[in-house]
């Protein structure tokens, strides 16, 4: 189910060099949403709505965050919203992350890069201190949400591109190195296709069950347009998935996304 | 009192002039959440083709000032699951179902047509006008022949209602209406999407990876008024009017114009709403202008 409406924005503040982080009081929509799912927010004197992934989603205040970076004109009129101002919301949009109970030993990593990393706090913020995040980054002016993620029990590793904070390089050394250790019961991830792809390959080699929550230019963001297509599984058959009804979050098999069922990977 | 929203359309009687442009609402099922498919005068479908097409690469979509460019390239599922699945689904919820189909060759679209003979949809649009694939039927939409000869090759496997749907993408498109009502066309749809382009100056690349696209939206509206009002004014079968339709003012022009119902597209991917706020709108038109009947309205435009 998803609505489409006006909600007020709650709060909105700058957390790094052009991202914003905004709370929007929606409680129908709160209720709902689940992580790793989107809303598609409509701008004035835009045709196109912009898809952002729900950060967080607070059902007691009846409030969800998002977290977005000024990428154009849309975003950057995004930017602009103020506490007080109403949004139009087309929300939740999307299939989830599965979040499936893990044994008492076993830990669930999140991987996430750059402006893919919002959508991963939500579904970390359901295994608390099962958590790892291995956070890429380009520049430490870009880091966002790591405290966030340590306030909710993770445990948080971050990495730049240029090594000016944590480690040089890429998440997928970290994950690695966590895979040998061993005890990892999922993997979630979420960046760039190229990040995408690499921590797929090296999971499916350890044998961990993956999700990836895609991107991809869309229309509509219910699955009516079809604007949105990725080649994808379901059943063994491939199909042309639409990124926004039948992802954003699919799994990974046999390096092919797969279409998630209720019941997961 | 009610003001009476009924039209009739190549003889399908629609309980409003609204309807659901194709590519736009899928097979009606996607927007059910927010309200059934069933408060409009009618769903047109996605382009459906007889086999099932995977589409264009991705991205399809660009955005343009008051507009969009897509570039789908009919992904579909072929007509037999369309027969299968969608058009029972449709028409249990009591919708009035419009069938797009599109083709490459004239048997390919005879045989799509043929195939839904057995099934409850209530007219065929045949699309002869996506501008997205080499394959797409646009080859016949821009001559008057290659119009006729499409329409000439399904009226001769259907009995149910053909309306062919126009590109804009021509110089004379009085012409092709003129020889699709002589084929025995019983409706024209109009417009398509007009060609674009949008080039992305940091990368120098074309936004869409089919470096071309099909423009929609508000920035088409006044292309599509005028060519519904040329066409309109050359035929004697019915004409239904779209193309950046987005408000009940831009559908009560439409049918000024010529229109006898409108089409609605683009205007739904921005505001899912869109449809229902021009129904009531026009209603509340109607009342106010003490309307009883939209055939009161329709190609009264006076023209100077
Ligand atoms: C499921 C999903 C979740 C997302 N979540 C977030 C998030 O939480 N935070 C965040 O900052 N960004 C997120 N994005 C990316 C965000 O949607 C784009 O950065 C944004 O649409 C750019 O709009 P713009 O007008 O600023 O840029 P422009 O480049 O001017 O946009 C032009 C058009 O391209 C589309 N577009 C451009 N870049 C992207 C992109 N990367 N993905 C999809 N569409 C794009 C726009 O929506 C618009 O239709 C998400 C994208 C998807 C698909
Ligand atoms: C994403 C998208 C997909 C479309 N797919 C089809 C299609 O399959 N068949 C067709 O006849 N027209 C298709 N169209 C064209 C619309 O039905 C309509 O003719 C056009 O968009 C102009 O109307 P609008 O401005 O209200 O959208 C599509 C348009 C869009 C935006």
């Amino acid at each position: 189910m998803y609505k489409c409406g006006s909600y007020p924005v709650t709060d909105k503040t700058a957390i790094s060099g052009g991202i914003f982080s905004a709370n929007i009081l929606c409680p129908d929509i709160a209720a709902m949403a689940k992580p790793g799912q989107f809303a598609h927010i409509k701008l004035e004197g835009f045709t196109l709505r912009r898809p952002i992934s729900i950060c967080g989603i607070d059902r007691v205040n009846g409030t969800i965050r998002i977290v977005f970076e000024v990428r154009g004109a849309g975003t950057a009129k995004l930017s602009h919203i103020n506490t007080g101002d109403n949004l139009d919301l087309l929300a939740p949009l999307g299939n989830g992350f599965t979040l499936p109970e893990l044994a008492e030993n076993e830990r669930a990593i999140f991987v996430g890069g750059g402006i893919g990393v919002p959508p991963l706090l939500a579904a970390a913020a359901v295994y608390r201190e099962q958590a790892t995040a291995i956070l890429g980054f380009r520049s430490y002016d870009k880091i966002i949400l790591a405290n966030d993620f340590r306030s909710i029990g993770a445990e948080v590793f971050t990495c730049t591109d240029d090594g000016s904070v944590g480690m040089k390089g890429q998440v997928t050394v970290q994950l690695k190195d966590l895979l040998q250790k061993g005890g990892v019961g999922r993997v979630f991830a979420c960046g760039p296709l190229a990040m995408l792809t690499t921590v797929s390959q090296i999971t499916e080699s350890f044998g961990v069950p993956t999700e990836v929550s895609l991107e991809e230019r869309m229309g509509c963001g219910v699955g009516a347009c079809a604007v949105c297509a990725c080649k994808a599984n379901k059943d063994g058959k491939a199909f042309m998935a639409r990124v926004c009804k039948d992802g954003p979050v699919f799994g990974v098999k046999n390096g092919e996304f797969v279409a998630l069922d209720k019941e997961g990977v | 009192m009610k003001p009476n929203l009924f039209v009739k359309v190549a003889g399908v009687t629609l309980t409003n002039p609204v309807i659901a442009a194709s590519g736009c609402y899928g097979f009606g099922d996607d927007y059910t959440d927010l309200y059934p498919p069933n408060v409009l005068g009618g769903v047109s479908c996605k382009g459906t083709t007889l086999e099932p097409r995977d589409g264009n690469p991705t991205p399809r979509i660009a955005e343009t000032h008051g507009g969009i460019l897509n570039s789908v390239g009919l992904q579909n599922y072929g007509v037999d699951k369309f027969a299968a699945d969608f058009v029972p689904k449709l028409k249990a919820q009591g919708c009035v179902v419009i069938a797009n189909i599109a083709g490459s060759t004239l048997e390919d679209y005879a045989e799509a047509v043929s195939r839904l003979d057995g099934t409850d949809v209530d007219l065929i649009e045949l699309n002869i006008s996506c501008p997205n694939v080499k394959q797409g039927g646009a080859a016949f939409g821009v001559t008057a022949e290659g119009a006729a000869l499409v329409t000439k090759a399904v009226r001769a496997v259907t009995k149910k209602p053909i309306m062919v749907k126009l590109t804009p993408n021509v110089t004379d498109i009085v012409s092709i209406a003129k020889a699709v009502e002589a084929e025995g066309a019983d409706a024209l749809s109009l417009i398509n999407t007009l060609l674009g382009m949008r080039i992305d100056i940091n990368t120098r690349r074309p936004v869409l990876k089919n470096n071309v696209g099909g423009l929609s939206g508000a920035a088409v509206f006044p292309v599509a008024l005028r060519m519904v009002w040329q066409v309109a004014n050359a035929v004697d079968i019915d004409v239904v009017g779209l193309g950046g339709i987005s408000s009940a003012s831009d559908a009560i022009e439409m049918m000024l114009a010529g229109a006898k119902a409108v089409q609605v597209g683009t205007a739904i991917i921005s505001d899912p709403f869109a449809p229902l706020k021009i129904i009531g709108g026009i209603s509340e038109y109607m009342r106010v202008n003490k309307i009883k009947n939209l055939t009161e309205i329709i190609g009264k435009v006076k023209p100077w």
